[in-house]
């Protein structure tokens, strides 16, 4: 029994290695592409040649440009076959030889008779190969019979042609573009794909015009396009028509009820394309999201994978902006979380990440527990994500989320998903202070068996800055000191660097740092000793035990706020000498880099795809940025720093942008430029502030940017002064004014005369929201007692008319540039009544909470109840005054 | 901005990752060797899954990629990260049943290879330059068949409800076997 069974296997062994191409050779089927020249062509052989030919240009094979000129001319000649097999085959041939021009001309005739034959097929695939290899010239000798094509009444003729239509129109539109009427003739067509070729290749020949568009949409939606692929072009052109219109007015959008018309379509792509056009929609309401969900959640449980995937994918994204709209699809979206596709199953789980309240996490937890040993390492960077951004939002469950993420940070993982933990881990310390002293020991077991040098370092630095400042930092010394035994030179060398931060910040540690440092006299590796003697010089470690210097903790916990680069040269350039190097010597402007290396080619980035100018937004790196600023060093401590906010339209020849820098008695303008024009060079660039609408502020001082050449952004700065700790508000216009010089584009040198210019930017508005920090509380309820209702002030304000409950809390948000507390920003779906909470620090370090309670007052209406408590009841009233005039 | 949807590529597989036929409609893949890198990673990270009774869906990178396997078959259709999930699942099943039609229901690498010349015109039929040209496997079908007959007439109802059945009949008796 056995015996035939195997041998059936042996058989079928054979049969799996047999293919007709076994042994293939380039140089042997070139040799055999003769028979396309026989007299008497044998269709069968040549059609097998032509096989073999592109089976080896498939297999990504290459021809010599010789061997393809050889080819391409024998197989011209096969057009003298009657046999359409063949044909076709030299059809295919054609298209992937892509000949060049001259050689074109040689086949140009017999595709043109092909064009013009009885058989539909000639006419189609002649029409296809003819369009892919032609140019301009010949192009207008073919259009004729391309429009009698367009409108031919054979479908697969038409859409031949016009779909190399949409292709042609990249290289030659205005040709093209004159087949308008028999293309408009197509899109009535009743087949079904010439419709949808026809309509793609009509909008794209009017996209330009804003009004011929917005005709087409406005004329197909009332019904007359029967082809799912064409609908969903439509669907896509009615929200571009949309999104363009958006600004008009209140009421009603236009061309909603089509999309949630196409929400009943037959076709499933149909009802995807709208459902996920309506989620997109610019500031889409409740009510407009809720019949596309409905449909969304239906897919989810389809048998169909890709229609699990592509309903899970959209609620994932409408999960960021509308969580609560996303919550009656919970149900449904947990039992993805078992799903066979783990590419589901990570979306389900991340969406849900995103919708859950805060009861929900545990039993959430513990349902992820088991997922994240069976996924791979970029699913499980998705989801570590999705945990942290839950954490930050229910600070309270920091104990639960915590203890997750230490759990996997034990388990297997690559380096880019243990960093994506301790990343998370680190950012949760910062920002909740009770998880604090469990993350530092999770991160403490974790260097323990950490195999990624890169990792223990930056945790190393971590522990040094935050470790000192815990209630009991002796805990933490054993964990460092174990690194100095057993671990390579580098992090041996930053385990020293965070002993000493302990010993310079804990006098009590001292006496026990010390010893641990000497003992790191003796290290095999040179940094590591000197790291050692540099520290014990600097905390005096020759035996008394005296407090630290600031200078001291200044050189071991300040940032060199030089850079590197400029550090560098004035390194290389030292000579050794009587006088020792000065740091305070180099320059620590950033320099532009030169023109000339800008040019690279290819890379021109402008308006939305253009980096955003300046230097990274963060308080940290503006704080530095602008006390290496002498003008402004005498500030004192920055208080905020705004987002930026844009000076100039899209797309203009400079682009500006400004932060508003907010001192307790000066308010800073950063101005961020960019020079979009690679012919000119801009020179001593400043901005002329117009305050006489701003008049508690007076200008004292500004910073000019000395040259802005082409696309390397810089910055120029002015300084006003105000009254001390008062939140002044004013309006500023503003003109940017600079020497401008031609730039030579191909040597990139810049003409010695410059000619002064102005540009009149936007204007800008200093407002009582940029005095508030963004400062959020973990634990609202406990924080509003202990405030004490001392200096609580209570009003209540009416919002007049508003398109929804959302919108009016958002506003309100907005206005008073606060922190919403507990995820209190979102406002469930239907609500007629919502609690926000909110928290910040006001001007002064003034600790500020609000309670705001809106309700719905008739059908539009919204009333405001408006609860502020303060440590100070002068800010109590500022706040209520920001709501009253805002 | 683009509108219409469009395919970034069409990959026939086999069970090693192997190409058996090929089509790039996009310039994403430059040089053979970004093409292959493509392939392997498409192939590794689809392998272990079980795609034989639904088209099953992944993403990375910036792409979205359907994909159905037989027997000791690949079938891939990918396309940018904003398209059209359904539309791209469309397209796989128009070329997948539109090479079972043409091999008449047994469908693995050694038939491919016999009719690639036939698999060949499959691709030529259903995408252009990235643009969707049919994705109804009978009409895809008929157009690559016409083929034989010299007056160019889609392959009648006849062959297709025969390929059919063939189809039904070779599936059955795997289904036992």
């Amino acid at each position: 029994m056995a015996q035939p069974l195997v041998k059936k296997d042996d058989d079928r062994d054979d049969e799996a290695d047999y293919s007709p191409f076994l042994g293939i050779e380039k140089g042997a089927v070139l040799q055999e592409a003769r028979v396309f020249n026989d007299p008497q062509l044998d269709p069968r052989r040549c059609s097998q040649v032509i096989t073999k030919l592109l089976y080896l240009l498939n297999q990504g094979e290459t021809f010599t440009k010789v061997e393809a000129t050889e080819v391409f001319f024998a197989v011209t000649k096969l057009f003298q076959s009657k046999d359409i097999g063949l044909r076709r085959m030299v059809y295919v041939m054609i298209k992937e030889l892509s000949p060049s021009a001259d050689e074109v001309i040689i086949v140009t005739s017999s595709l043109m008779k092909d064009m013009t034959s009885k058989t539909d097929m000639y006419r189609a695939n002649a029409i296809r190969v003819l369009c892919r290899i032609t140019d301009g010239t010949l192009l207008t000798q073919i259009e004729r019979y391309l429009k009698q094509a367009i409108v031919d009444k054979n479908p697969v003729v038409a859409s031949a042609a016009l779909v190399s239509g949409i292709h042609l129109l990249q290289t030659n539109p205005e040709i093209v573009k004159r087949w308008s009427n028999e293309v408009q003739e197509a899109v009535q067509s009743r087949a079904a794909l010439v419709q949808f070729h026809a309509l793609a290749l009509l909008h794209q020949i009017r996209q330009n015009d804003r009004l011929a568009v917005n005709k087409l949409v406005s004329s197909l939606t009332k019904g007359s396009v029967r082809s799912p692929l064409a609908q969903c072009l439509l669907i896509r052109y009615t929200s571009q028509v949309i999104r363009e219109s958006a600004n008009t007015q209140a009421g009603d959008r236009p061309f909603y009820d089509f999309l949630e018309g196409c929400l009943r379509h037959k076709a499933e792509m149909v009802i995807f394309e709208a459902a996920r056009a309506i989620t997109e929609l610019n500031g889409v309401t409740t009510r407009e999201l809720t019949p596309a969900i409905t449909v969304l959640q239906l897919f989810l449980s389809s048998s169909k994978p890709v229609l699990r995937f592509a309903a899970v994918r959209t609620l994932n994204k409408v999960a960021m902006t509308h969580p609560m709209a996303v919550t009656n699809c919970n149900i449904d979206m947990e039992s993805l979380i078992s799903d066979q596709n783990r590419s589901i199953a990570t979306l389900a789980i991340t969406t849900l990440l995103k919708t859950g309240n805060e009861s929900s996490v545990d039993r959430l937890m513990k349902q992820i527990t088991n997922f994240m040993s069976d996924i791979a390492d970029e699913f499980k960077i998705v989801v570590v994500e999705a945990i942290r951004s839950l954490c930050l939002k229910f600070p309270l469950k920091h104990r639960s989320l915590m203890n997750f993420l230490s759990n996997i940070l034990r388990e297997e993982g690559g380096f880019d998903y243990k960093k994506a933990i301790v990343d998370s881990i680190v950012i949760l310390i910062r920002d909740i202070p009770e998880a604090k002293e469990t993350g530092l020991l999770h991160l403490c077991e974790f260097i323990e068996d950490c195999e990624f040098t890169y990792l223990s370092t930056q945790i190393l630095h971590f522990l040094g800055i935050e470790g000192p400042k815990t209630s009991d930092p002796s805990k933490y010394i054993r964990y460092i000191y174990n690194r100095v035994h057993l671990e390579n030179a580098t992090v041996r060398a930053a385990a020293v660097s965070t002993l000493a931060k302990f010993g310079a910040m804990v006098d009590t540690l001292k006496p026990r740092i010390f010893v641990l440092l000497r003992r790191c006299l003796f290290d095999n590796d040179d940094e590591v000793r000197d790291r050692a003697t540099l520290y014990l010089n600097t905390l005096g470690g020759d035996g008394a035990v005296v407090q630290t210097g600031e200078d001291v903790k200044e050189f071991l916990f300040g940032s060199l706020d030089i850079p590197l680069v400029n550090l560098e040269n004035s390194l290389k350039n030292y000579e050794p000498s009587e006088e020792s190097f000065d740091i305070y010597s180099v320059p620590r402007e950033v320099k532009t880099q030169p023109l000339a290396e800008k040019k690279a080619p290819g890379k021109k980035p402008t308006g939305l795809g253009a980096p955003p100018a300046g230097p990274p937004s963060t308080v940290d790196a503006y704080e530095k940025l602008l006390s290496s600023i002498p003008e402004f060093a005498n500030f004192g401590k920055l208080f905020k720093s705004s987002a930026p906010v844009e000076l100039t339209e899209a797309e203009t020849e400079y682009a500006v942008n400004v932060v508003k820098h907010i001192f307790d008695g000066h308010v800073v303008f950063q101005y961020n430029c960019t020079n979009t024009i690679p012919e000119q060079l801009l020179e001593n660039v400043t901005v002329i502030v117009d305050a006489s609408e701003a008049e508690e502020f007076a200008e004292v001082a500004s910073k000019p940017l000395r040259s802005l050449p082409y696309d390397s952004p810089g910055q120029t700065f002015v300084a006003f002064e105000k009254p001390e700790g008062i939140p002044a508000v004013g309006k500023f216009s503003n003109m940017l004014r600079f020497i401008v010089k031609e730039v030579d584009p191909s040597t990139g040198e810049a003409e010695d005369d410059g000619v002064e210019d102005e540009y009149q930017l936007e204007e800008l508005e200093v407002v009582a929201a940029d005095y508030i920090l963004k400062v959020g509380v973990s634990n609202f309820r406990n924080a509003w007692e202990s405030m004490g209702a001392d200096c609580e002030r209570i009003d209540e304000y009416g919002l007049g008319p508003r398109e929804s409950l959302a919108e009016a809390v958002n506003a309100v948000i907005d206005l008073l540039g606060m922190q919403p507390c507990e995820g209190t920003e979102v406002v469930p779906n239907n609500s007629r009544s919502h609690t926000c909470l909110l928290s910040g620090v006001y001007i002064g370090n003034v600790k500020v909470l609000v309670r705001l309670q809106f309700g719905l007052d008739g059908p539009k209406d919204v009333a405001m109840k408006l609860a502020v408590r303060s440590e100070d009841e002068a800010v109590s009233d500022a706040i209520h005054e920001i709501v009253a005039s805002g | 901005m683009e509108l219409c949807p469009l395919i970034k590529n069409i990959l026939l597989l086999d069970s090693e990752g192997k190409r058996v036929a090929v089509k790039y409609y996009s310039d994403d893949w430059p040089t053979n060797s970004a093409k292959e890198a493509f392939e392997k990673t498409v192939f590794t990270k689809t392998q272990k899954t079980s795609a034989r009774n639904e088209a099953e869906i992944t993403m990375f990178g910036d792409y979205v990629v359907v994909y159905k396997f037989v027997q000791d078959l690949h079938f891939f259709v990918t396309g940018g990260e904003n398209e059209n999930e359904i539309i791209l699942a469309s397209v796989l099943q128009g070329f997948f049943d539109a090479v079972g039609f043409i091999l008449r229901g047994t469908v693995d690498k050694r038939e491919v290879l016999e009719n690639l010349d036939l698999v060949f015109l499959c691709l030529d039929e259903i995408v252009d330059g990235g643009i969707v040209l049919e994705t109804d496997a009978n009409v895809i079908a008929g157009k690559v068949a016409s083929h034989s007959m010299d007056d160019g007439a889609p392959l009648s109802e006849q062959t297709i409800t025969q390929a059919l059945a063939t189809a039904r009949e070779r599936l059955a008796r795997s289904l036992l076997t």
